[in-house]
């Protein structure tokens, strides 16, 4: 029984065998041999250009790799979250309808979901109205309703400050939690990534180098190809005595932090 | 004016609006959401030629139409895969060259002693439909919405977003294409009712008035329905109170209902 866990644990969901991908003539992809084992959290970063979306899209079966393999396990489930849609204005569509889009979920069960994305207040919502950052948790919550072995997310930060960022790893993390999926996360901040990331990948057409989060950061592949960008930029830290739920209202935040440059700034 | 109504081709005529009514709502929901109202008028241009064709070979002009329109959804689906033209250049090309050969074929048929009432197929010629032209219209009609309802669900998800809806299985390119055809149907249904120039309007108009009704897409596809069926009555009754032409005449029910219900959303807002 133990040992049977052991090896679904190692399970490889998804493969990719030097994987090369040409588009009008440009070579994008180059060689890139990867593998996705089951309960595993992958980041995949990269510069703008770098392939990481003709990547994400092969690996996903929707576009096909020019030479070399993908392998996916027998039947495997994905789901994917894309960094957006757009609902056209002239399509009538709650939430609760977009979720049921491709299956049959009870009222009940969607809004479970929602709740677990802390998006239920979203259930009759008209799509057309839901924010950015509501949309990412909407569509996690729909890929969700599949309980996919793997989870694709393309870019979930992108445009959300530091503390939307790291409320939504928190929630991808409770998520993966719960559901036991692997995920395979998209990040175009080349600096930070989940800290829950058993395994970064830093893609520029090739596979530059691919390690622990911590191991990556001082691959010197990795720092020929950021190191300027570190230089200058900082991380600043500080606290609010306050936070913000998703609607923008102010919640108390767990532990009180004076801070006094904003007080400054305010007078 | 109780009398009027017991006539034969009354009913007739409002068997075969009905029978309209009741695929102009469904498809012409897909057809608003997924923005093919000028596809719809490039089955619309090229039913010309199927009509030319089918008077040349002796046969129902709905064949005709029917077929030709099938040709045309199977032409714009290879082009698309081209993909070097974007889907409204196609359609351009294809609309204008069907309308164009489709004149040809009328001149030359016509040089050759047929005699076709253009007009009646340009507009319509409602009162004039006949027991099996209803009786082809309903099993036509029967056919598109049982393929339909099939198909429905997975319109639905590709017209919310077709990457998603790929990722989850659903034979994008095979839904599109049936739709297709199920339009190209629709037009052959729709040639005798409001005819060729105004068919497209009967998709768009009824479909854009029930978007404000609705809060979901299915409900749409419901409330377009009854609008349309409604456009039909009212049309049918003005045509024949005040002597109008009956395909005109069900456009403009439709679009005056599309207004009134604007001004009264607006002011109820």
């Amino acid at each position: 029984m133990e040992q049977s866990k052991i090896s679904n644990a190692n399970e490889i969901l998804l493969a990719a065998n030097n994987v090369g991908y040409v588009q009008r003539g440009k070579s994008i992809l180059n060689n890139v041999s990867l593998q996705l084992h089951s309960k595993e959290i992958i980041t995949l970063i990269g510069p703008n250009g770098a392939g990481k979306t003709s990547l994400i899209r092969i690996l996903l079966g929707l576009s096909d790799a020019s030479s070399g393999k993908v392998e996916r396990k027998k039947g495997l489930k994905i789901g994917y979250v894309p960094q957006r849609i757009n609902v056209p204005e002239v399509m009538p569509l709650r939430v609760v309808d977009f979720l049921n889009v491709t299956g049959k979920y009870s009222a009940d069960l969607c809004q479970k979901m929602l709740a677990e994305v802390n998006c239920d207040y979203l259930l009759y919502s008209p799509m057309q109205n839901v924010s950015g950052g509501e949309m990412q948790r909407v569509l996690l919550a729909r890929a969700l309703l599949k309980q996919p072995e793997l989870l694709v997310l393309d870019e979930p930060a992108s445009g959300m400050d530091i503390i939307g960022q790291q409320a939504l790893y928190e929630t991808i993390q409770k998520i993966r939690e719960a559901h036991d999926c692997s995920i395979l996360m998209v990040s175009h901040d080349l600096h930070l990534v989940m800290a829950a990331t058993d395994k970064v990948i830093c893609l520029n057409t090739h596979i530059c180098c691919t390690g622990h989060p911590d191991d990556v950061s001082e691959h010197p592949e990795y720092l020929k190809l950021f190191g300027d960008a570190i230089d200058g930029l900082a991380l600043y830290s500080h606290h609010h005595d306050h936070e913000h739920d998703l609607q923008g209202n102010i919640v108390a935040a767990d532990e009180y932090h004076s801070c006094e440059h904003h007080q400054e700034a305010s007078k | 004016m109780s009398g009027l109504f017991l006539e034969d081709f009354v009913l007739y005529a409002l068997a075969a609006g009905i029978a309209l009514a009741l695929v102009v709502g469904p498809l012409g929901s897909v057809v608003v959401w997924r923005r093919m109202a000028y596809f719809g008028d490039t089955l619309a241009h090229a039913a010309l030629l199927g009509v030319a064709l089918a008077v040349a070979a002796e046969q129902l002009p709905m064949v005709g139409v029917g077929i030709i329109g099938i040709g045309i959804a199977v032409l714009l689906f290879w082009l698309e895969k081209q993909r070097n033209l974007s889907t409204d250049i196609l359609l351009g090309i294809l609309s204008h060259s069907a309308l164009a050969l489709g004149l040809i074929v009328l001149s030359i048929i016509q040089s050759n002693g047929y005699n076709i009432n253009l007009n009646s197929y340009l507009f319509g010629d409602l009162l004039a439909v006949s027991k099996s032209d209803i009786v082809l219209m309903f099993i036509c009609a029967f056919i598109i919405l049982l393929v339909f309802s099939q198909i429905l669900s997975p319109l639905i998800s590709i017209s919310v977003n077709e990457e998603l809806a790929r990722i989850d299985g659903i034979p994008v390119e095979k839904v599109r294409f049936v739709f297709m055809i199920l339009l190209a149907l629709v037009i052959a249904v729709a040639l005798k009712v409001v005819g060729i120039l105004l068919i497209t309007a009967l998709l768009i108009i009824p479909a854009a008035n029930a978007r404000l009704f609705s809060h979901s897409p299915k409900q749409m596809v419901l409330v377009s329905v009854l609008l349309a069926v409604a456009a039909v009555l009212i049309g049918l009754y003005s045509s024949l109170n005040w002597d109008l032409p009956a395909g005109p005449a069900i456009v403009m029910a439709a679009s005056s209902l599309f207004f009134i219900s604007r001004l009264a959303y607006r002011r109820s807002a």
